[in-house]
């Protein structure tokens, strides 16, 4: 059973075109990736998923239901965290989440059980009835997430959940996330980051100027855009043709500034070369699989407008 | 796309939640504005001033503070409190997540700004009668005019917020409207002795002079009959324009 199934959706505001035709089919039980650079679209389908942005043509069912015809009706089922963190700073985090379950008319004592439950799912015990304004940046991430899990979402849609965190909060963030789909919850998650993607999502979405460029598992994807392994080197623009003669041509490469990535299948013959001629590993030589970045910039492009 | 109440009420019961933390910080500086000019020129001024409207000075000011109490309550919750929480904080985008849909936004910060007129009304009706110039029990009634006064400043100072730009146009608002409305509303001196002919009318489209004037009947200032029923009629009909006003752009504004 699919939990979101989008069809030609396309969104436009004036002559702006944010989203320019997309499907989308989120079965339910699992971790669904958009991904793409930012402005490409991924926060206006978010927001067309649950109804406060109309899409220009198309249709969007959310559990079964039109999001036209019923958004209080899908609402009351899933749970949204928005990419910055909307908290009420005065209060605490039990009163925030208690202001937020009254959102979804829970009422006690069954909301207090509930706050207690997600006060330890997302560790949150330690500072519980102190105001948010005097917490840091991870907690009140995690305190955001809480909120959005209130009312036991079916779907669970997550705009950006780590971006800016430190390495800690994010791993214990991908825990949490992985509990839920553990339970049976359907995540669908935004993200720029490749390797959170390829931690927690079954299936990804590549997104650049509001269409889906690629779509699938993230291991198939890798293997069908790109090589296995990627040597990643500096070497100017004039030394490349020279370095890289007599040897097996590379299925792609990636050149930013000075230096180049190459992907091939088998790296063996262009390591002897670099190691013959850079004894000392000036070029700073790094040998990786091949990964959804990789694909990522390779389909999107490299350059910092976003899109190709 | 629909009202309803229960989901109103949880956005009242965000505000009320917030409130009960920073009540002190929000309710000084608006209640004691109308308690300072009560003892400045009630008590001060008024000692030059034998009588004015059949009554003592700061008798005559008392009815219109209660208003005027009431008025800067609603406008400060429907202006600077609701941009905040509409374009800084986000609030209503995540509101907006759950089944709250914009008119239950709408109708919720509306009985919200009700609410907190009627709580600083309420309260400087307190002041206004251990001063001994609450006729009571007849003035007690000015508990109801409170309300009708938070709702049309409520209805006004949304409807100018849902559709300004910066927050830096309150400025004007408060400057520009609500300080001449307090100044030439009847409630320092009797307009209508003041006025005459074509000026009177005109001065019936002053929003504040409505609770003002329905306030002194209850005080016992003035005679009912018709322009009480022509006061409400003006609150209510007012009100339910603006708001509908109001709707629109809520939901242009959370909606796209």
């Amino acid at each position: 059973m699919m939990i979101v199934s989008a069809r030609g959706v396309t969104k436009h505001f004036g002559s702006r075109v944010a989203v320019a035709g997309i499907d989308l089919d989120v079965p339910a039980g699992t971790c669904f990736g958009l991904l793409g650079p930012n402005g490409a679209g991924k926060t206006t389908t978010l927001r067309m998923l649950y109804g406060v942005t109309r899409p220009t043509a198309g249709t969007i069912r959310v559990f079964d239901i039109d999001i036209a015809a019923d958004p209080r009706a899908v609402r009351r089922r899933l749970g949204v965290t928005l990419q910055e963190n909307v908290l009420i700073d005065a209060l605490s985090p039990i009163d925030n989440l208690r202001v937020f379950g009254r959102y979804h008319l829970l009422r006690e004592p069954g909301l207090m059980q509930r706050i207690d439950e997600l006060i330890d799912f997302l560790e949150l015990r330690s500072h519980a009835t102190v105001a948010v304004q005097r917490l840091s940046g991870g907690f009140k991430r995690r305190l955001a997430i809480a909120m959005s899990l209130i009312n036991r979402p079916e779907l669970l849609i997550l705009d950006e959940p780590t971006t800016g965190l430190d390495p800690a909060v994010r791993l214990a963030l991908w825990a949490r996330i992985r509990d839920l789909r553990a339970a049976g919850t359907t995540v669908l998650l935004t993200t720029h980051y490749m390797d959170e993607a390829e931690r927690l999502c079954d299936r990804v979405a590549i997104v650049a100027d509001g269409r889906v460029i690629a779509q699938d598992e993230p291991r198939t994807l890798v293997r069908a855009h790109l090589a296995r392994e990627a040597v990643e080197f500096d070497c100017a623009l004039d030394e490349e043709a020279a370095l890289l003669s007599g040897l097996p041509p590379p299925r792609h490469r990636l050149r930013s500034g000075r230096r180049l990535i190459v992907y091939v299948d088998d790296a063996k013959p262009i390591l002897e070369r670099l190691h013959r001629g850079d004894p000392d590993d000036r070029r700073g030589l790094i040998v990786r699989p091949s990964n959804l970045e990789d694909v990522f910039l390779r389909l999107a492009g490299a350059s910092l407008e976003g899109g190709a | 796309m629909s009202l309803s109440l229960p989901h109103a009420r949880s956005v009242w019961q965000r505000n009320a939640a917030m409130y009960r933390r920073t009540w002190w910080l929000n309710i000084l500086p608006n209640f004691f504005e109308p308690v300072m000019y009560l003892l400045s020129i009630g008590i001060g001024v008024g000692a030059y001033i034998n009588q004015m409207g059949g009554t003592s000075y700061a008798a005559f000011l008392a009815p219109g503070l209660v208003c005027v109490a009431a008025m800067n309550g609603a406008s400060f919750e429907v202006t600077y409190n609701i941009f905040v929480r509409l374009t800084f904080e986000k609030q209503y985008d995540a509101m907006l997540t759950t089944p709250i849909q914009p008119d239950d936004v709408l109708a919720g910060e509306i009985l919200w700004a009700v609410t907190r007129a009627t709580v600083y009304g309420g309260c400087f009706f307190l002041v206004v009668a251990l001063f001994g110039l609450a006729p009571m029990p007849g003035a007690l009634l000015v508990l109801g005019v409170v309300p009708l006064a938070g709702l049309l400043f409520s209805a006004i100072g949304i409807a100018f917020s849902l559709r300004v730009p910066t927050i830096e146009m309150f400025s004007f608002y408060f400057t520009l409207f609500l300080t001449p409305l307090f100044l030439f509303s009847d409630v320092f001196f009797p307009l209508h002795e003041r006025l005459s002919g074509g000026w009177l009318w005109l001065a019936e489209l002053l929003p504040l002079l409505h609770p003002v004037r329905l306030a002194r009947l209850v005080f016992g200032q003035r005679q009912g009959g018709l322009v009480a029923l022509w006061d409400v009629t003006y609150i209510l009909v007012a009100s339910a324009l603006l708001l509908r006003w109001a709707r629109s752009s809520m939901r242009a504004r959370l909606v796209s």
